[in-house]
């Protein structure tokens, strides 16, 4: 048993700096297109986490997520943006004095971005956990929203409908070849906190709660506590892949968090299984590079010599549906709440050893 | 300050205002009170409606009234369907599957009606009949104001009479208290759910029908909005309760509109209220207005 | 269960490595074509040709389609149009740019409909030192800061400037109500610049007796227009979306309110007239051009060129502006001397009174046109032309 722990650790190590060397390796022969969706990619591996713990681990059917990656990629934006270019950005009612001269490294603005969202969750869910199913749902998405239309109308904070453009390109050089390593070291990052996370006296309690809280709360589990924590969690991971989404793209307005974004996360989460890292991780990647090839819909189509006209909106109604049909004729999504493990790949290597 | 005129002219227009939200909510908490299901495609039907009934007098050349009836025969059966589809195969599933196929329904239908009617408004036909403005002494009210609130009324009455007096309104009543009993004394559950549906969608149609005739610009996504506050306006009367939803109409049209009255500086802030309302209702009186504190079953 | 899944997931993921497959293709023919044909200037353009703003671009590839006709050689070489869709999208809009510069190696990039798309492209030319001309985009952010990007049309600025000017001057409001679409940053300039000039020209501190917002996609805006009847004011200023606009003129007609109404150049479009019918009568809005306003010997040209390719129409004003870029390009190409991307840009910088068919543009310190505008009126459900505003 123990030698088997030793070897899975080993398999851990090496996997990891497999990933390392995949990425060196990316980041070399990807063009910038393909560059952008590869971190696109990885952004949504890290919204999908943070979302499947509120959602597939705890039970809690949040819909909130978009205000959260508003208040990250709004902090990130303002903390790392030069006076010059916030002077050049509020052009038409000058920024707040306090705002105007704050400039941190991105690092710093990163972490600072999760923490506002943090925050921003933990005011949000003391409230509103109390409530239960759908009426947390509907409670979180008007959350949402409201923090939508606070960010339009506080010109002086946000630049309001103008939004921001002009953001600094992610890492502390300004080069373009710096953003994978640190979203997808975030992504790693991720993926390393959610499985220790999970696998934690924590972890049991979430999946407690999920399954039924009052038999939960009977077994001593403070569900207050253990709610508000996978809230928080959520709120800062997804503050993170705001400001790092905010950042890939360059330009940042209200009109970018609307529940629409919401929904593509939650259309991640429940393709690959609500409950499962693997399951996230494997379908933010597949619906990302989907959405974008099936952009073919919205265009014309060459067959054979025959032109299929393109009808603008295809794309969407293609995903709905896919979505849709998981949701009727397989729940369990992708993965269900199964997870990826060494221990099958060892079984599968070592039969002589039974 | 404000003028006795300009205020009755506020409070028309909150009336106004309310009465839609009021019909429309209605329509919402019945099928919430028999499925204990927030119905998110409710707001989608209601834009279903109003486009059936637009297609039906411009490329049809139907007479308004017959362009009305068809439109709510189709949006009824269209309602039908997506509850047969999208909602019977997970009666037995977790509540949280049943509401991702709730938003799920709403956005193809939002995507398809992208597709099939365009992205660019149409400008709805109104009837003469309600397009009318009447001048009460400087107050200015469209012929509308006055035919919403007797539809509602009408609506409701009948409503109340299906639900208490009849043979489908008992067994509503018996599955809304008792799922798993009605279908053991035999009630098809089924047929009674499809029905709800049916007539919801019925009143969603109306609903969206007369929303267009006060502002006639259609769009795939109209339905959003007046749905979600809708919804609100269900919850703030007690979700599950019929009277209620019409009271709670009211209360969200006219403190929408008074509050930009009062505080005009504050008007960008105005979708934002309805969810505060929401959300401070939510907190401090889960169960509404006009409904009981149920307390969760174990 | 878990195999259909499996199946199903598989297949989209084939389709899209198909299709990006196909599009590499494409792309790789056209660079193997670029190397057999060395007298070729390219031009580059990027619209948006499907989604939401698919209508606007159309009308733009239309212009310097026909530009393109009548000047299809410069230099005493062809000129070829690549034309690429950003497909109403801000990341599109960027990938665009990208390709017009890096696989098509374009001398000049012409458009965009819509200023966010022009910003998010606009920061891409300047990294790779290619200049633009921008159609119609009014936000002024499209060229501040950037040395590589142009525009034919005015901006938000001028066009606030020019309808205080018509309020005060044409109207003689010395009051005026603002209704702002807050969520829409078109309607929150111009509300503002209009703000600035109207206060300047009154000097009078409280010219502006009443803000009120609202939020795009809002169908009710009865409470925010109730509130002007009080406010004292002898005009409304309503910059905004289209759609929005016409329920607010229905709206305040409804609630008989007869004051002017006033707006900017989004207003132009058939389906405002279509939704607010009779009560959009009378309304006053600022934009480009306008087929009876003839600037100078170019607009005739243009107009008998559009009137040859789609009889009986009337050509749209951004029409009019990207048929100018394109002719602006060539003109800044000729006296450039080269297909030389900075020499261009050098060349359209010193631009001097280019006759255009939508008026004479000259660049100011940012590179924006100082230009003449047109104001028309709604009349008997048809837009009317009014008169020219000259800048000063």
């Amino acid at each position: 048993m123990k030698e088997r722990k030793n070897i899975k650790k080993l398999l851990n190590i090496g996997a990891i700096c497999f990933a390392i060397v995949l990425l060196y390796i990316f980041n070399q022969v990807f063009n910038s297109f393909q560059m952008r969706i590869f971190n696109l990619c990885g952004i949504y591996v890290i919204l999908a986490l943070s979302l499947n713990l509120i959602n597939g681990f705890v039970g809690l059917f949040s819909l909130g997520h978009a205000g959260f990656m508003a208040v990250g990629a709004y902090t990130c934006a303002l903390l790392t943006m030069s006076p010059d270019m916030k002077a050049m950005n509020f052009f038409l009612e000058p920024i707040a004095p306090w705002l105007e001269n704050i400039n941190l490294p991105f690092g710093s603005a990163l972490i600072v971005s999760g923490l506002m969202a943090a925050i921003a969750g933990a005011l949000i869910g003391a409230p509103v956990l109390r409530l239960k199913d759908d009426y947390l749902a509907i409670a979180t998405l008007g959350f949402g929203e409201i923090i939508r239309v606070i960010f339009t109308n506080t010109q002086s904070i946000t630049n309001g409908s103008l939004g921001l453009k002009g953001l600094a390109k992610i890492g502390w050089f300004n080069a373009s070849s710096e953003s994978i390593w640190w979203i997808w070291g975030i992504v790693i990052l991720t993926i390393v906190f959610m499985v220790r996370l999970i696998g934690s006296s924590y972890g049991r309690a979430f999946k407690a709660i999920r399954e039924d809280e009052i038999a939960a709360e009977a077994m001593g589990i403070n569900l207050f506590k253990h709610k508000m924590m996978a809230f928080v969690i959520g709120a800062f991971l997804a503050g993170i892949g705001g400001a790092l989404l905010g950042h890939l793209i360059g330009t940042i307005d209200p009109l970018m968090f609307r529940f629409l974004l919401t929904f593509n996360i939650v259309l991640i989460v429940v393709l690959g299984g609500t409950g499962s890292i693997t399951g996230s991780v494997i379908s933010a990647v597949i619906v990302t590079v989907a959405m974008e090839a099936l952009r073919v819909l919205d265009g014309n189509i060459e067959i054979g010599g025959y032109m299929i006209q393109g009808i603008p909106g295809m794309r969407m109604v293609v995903f709905s549906l896919l979505l849709m049909i998981v949701i009727l004729y397989y729940q369990r999504g992708l993965m269900g709440t199964n997870e990826f493990s060494w221990d099958i790949l060892i079984k599968r290597f070592k039969p002589s050893k039974h | 300050m404000m003028s006795f005129q300009t205020f009755m002219q506020h409070l028309v227009n909150g009336i106004s205002l309310g009465s839609l939200y009021a019909l429309i909510a209605i329509g919402y908490t019945m099928v919430y009170g028999i499925l204990r299901l927030i119905n998110f495609a409710h707001g989608d039907i209601f834009m279903l409606g109003t486009y059936f009934a637009f297609y039906a007098m411009t490329s049809f050349m139907l007479p308004w009234w017959a362009a009305f009836v068809i439109a709510i025969v189709l949006t009824c059966v269209f309602g039908m369907i997506i509850e047969r589809t999208a909602y019977r195969p997970l009666r037995n599933s977790p509540k949280i599957s049943v509401m991702i196929s709730a938003i799920g329904v709403s956005f193809l239908i939002e995507n398809l009606a992208i597709v099939l009617f365009g992205g660019r408004p149409k400008a709805f036909p109104i009837p003469p009949l309600f397009g009318n403005i009447i001048n009460i002494g400087g107050v200015r009210i469209a012929n509308i104001v006055f035919i919403i609130p007797v539809i509602t009324i009408i609506s409701l009455a009948i409503l109340l009479y299906i639900i208490n007096k009849t043979k489908i309104g008992m067994a509503m009543r018996a599955v809304s208290k008792d799922y798993q009993a009605s279908m053991l004394m035999g009630i098809d559950v089924n047929h009674v759910i499809s029905v709800t549906f049916g007539i919801g969608s019925v009143l969603a149609a109306i609903g969206g029908i007369m929303w267009a005739m006060r502002y006639p610009q259609l769009m795939p996504l109209m339905g959003i909005m007046p749905g979600l506050k809708c919804f609100i306006a269900a919850v703030v009367g007690g979700i599950g309760n019929i009277k209620g939803a019409v009271i709670g109409g009211f209360i969200l049209g006219l403190s929408e509109i008074l509050i930009v009255a009062f505080l005009p500086e504050l008007s960008g802030y105005r979708d934002a209220f309805a969810f505060v309302f929401l959300i401070l209702i939510l907190l401090f009186m889960p169960g509404g207005l006009m409904g009981e504190n149920i307390k969760e079953k174990v | 269960m878990k195999k259909h899944v499996a199946i199903l997931l598989i297949l989209v993921l084939m389709m899209s490595l198909f299709s990006v497959g196909c599009v590499k293709k494409v792309e790789t023919a056209q660079e193997g074509e670029q190397g057999a044909q060395e007298d070729v200037i390219k031009i580059g353009v990027f619209e948006p040709l499907t989604g939401a703003n698919a209508a606007g671009g159309e009308l733009e590839v239309q212009g310097i389609k026909l530009a393109n006709e009548k000047y299809p050689e410069v230099l005493g070489k062809k000129v070829e149009l690549v034309i690429v869709d950003n497909k109403s999208d801000k990341v599109e809009a960027a990938n665009a740019a990208t390709r017009l510069v890096d696989k098509d190696n374009v001398s000049v990039v012409l458009g965009s409909w819509g200023s966010g798309f022009s910003i998010a492209a606009g920061q891409v030319l300047k990294e790779k030192q290619v200049p633009a001309i921008g159609t119609s985009a009014t936000n002024p952010l499209v060229t501040k800061n950037n040395d590589y990007y142009y525009r034919v049309c005015f901006i938000d600025p001028f066009q606030g400037k020019v309808m205080a000017n018509y309020a005060f001057n044409e109207v003689g409001a010395k009051k005026v109500a603002l209704v702002i679409e807050k969520s829409n940053d078109y309607s929150v300039g111009l509300a503002k610049f209009f703000e600035e000039a109207f206060v300047a020209l009154t000097g009078d501190e409280n010219a502006i007796v009443s803000k009120v917002f609202y939020i795009t996609g809002d169908q009710d805006f009865s409470a925010q227009l109730t509130n002007l009847k009080d406010s004292g004011a002898e005009a409304i200023f309503a910059p905004g979306n289209f759609t929005e606009s016409a329920l607010i003129m229905k709206q305040a007609r409804e609630l008989g309110i007869d004051l002017p109404i006033l707006g900017g150049d989004t207003w132009e479009t058939p389906d405002l007239l279509d939704i607010a019918k009779e009560t959009a009568e009378g309304v006053v809005f600022s934009t480009f051009f306008d087929a009876k306003a003839t600037f100078n010997e170019n607009t005739t040209e243009f107009l008998e060129a559009y009137e040859k390719a789609y009889p009986g129409k009337e050509p749209a004003a951004v029409t009019a502006l990207s048929y100018d870029a394109y002719v602006l390009a060539i003109d800044a190409i000729e006296r450039a001397g080269s297909a030389d991307p900075k020499a261009i840009r050098d060349a359209i910088a010193a631009t001097k009174d280019f006759k255009g068919a939508a008026g004479i543009v000259n660049f100011d310190e940012n590179g924006d046109a100082v230009k003449s505008a047109v104001i028309k009126t709604v009349k008997d459900g048809k837009f009317t032309f009014k008169t020219i505003v000259d800048p000063k």
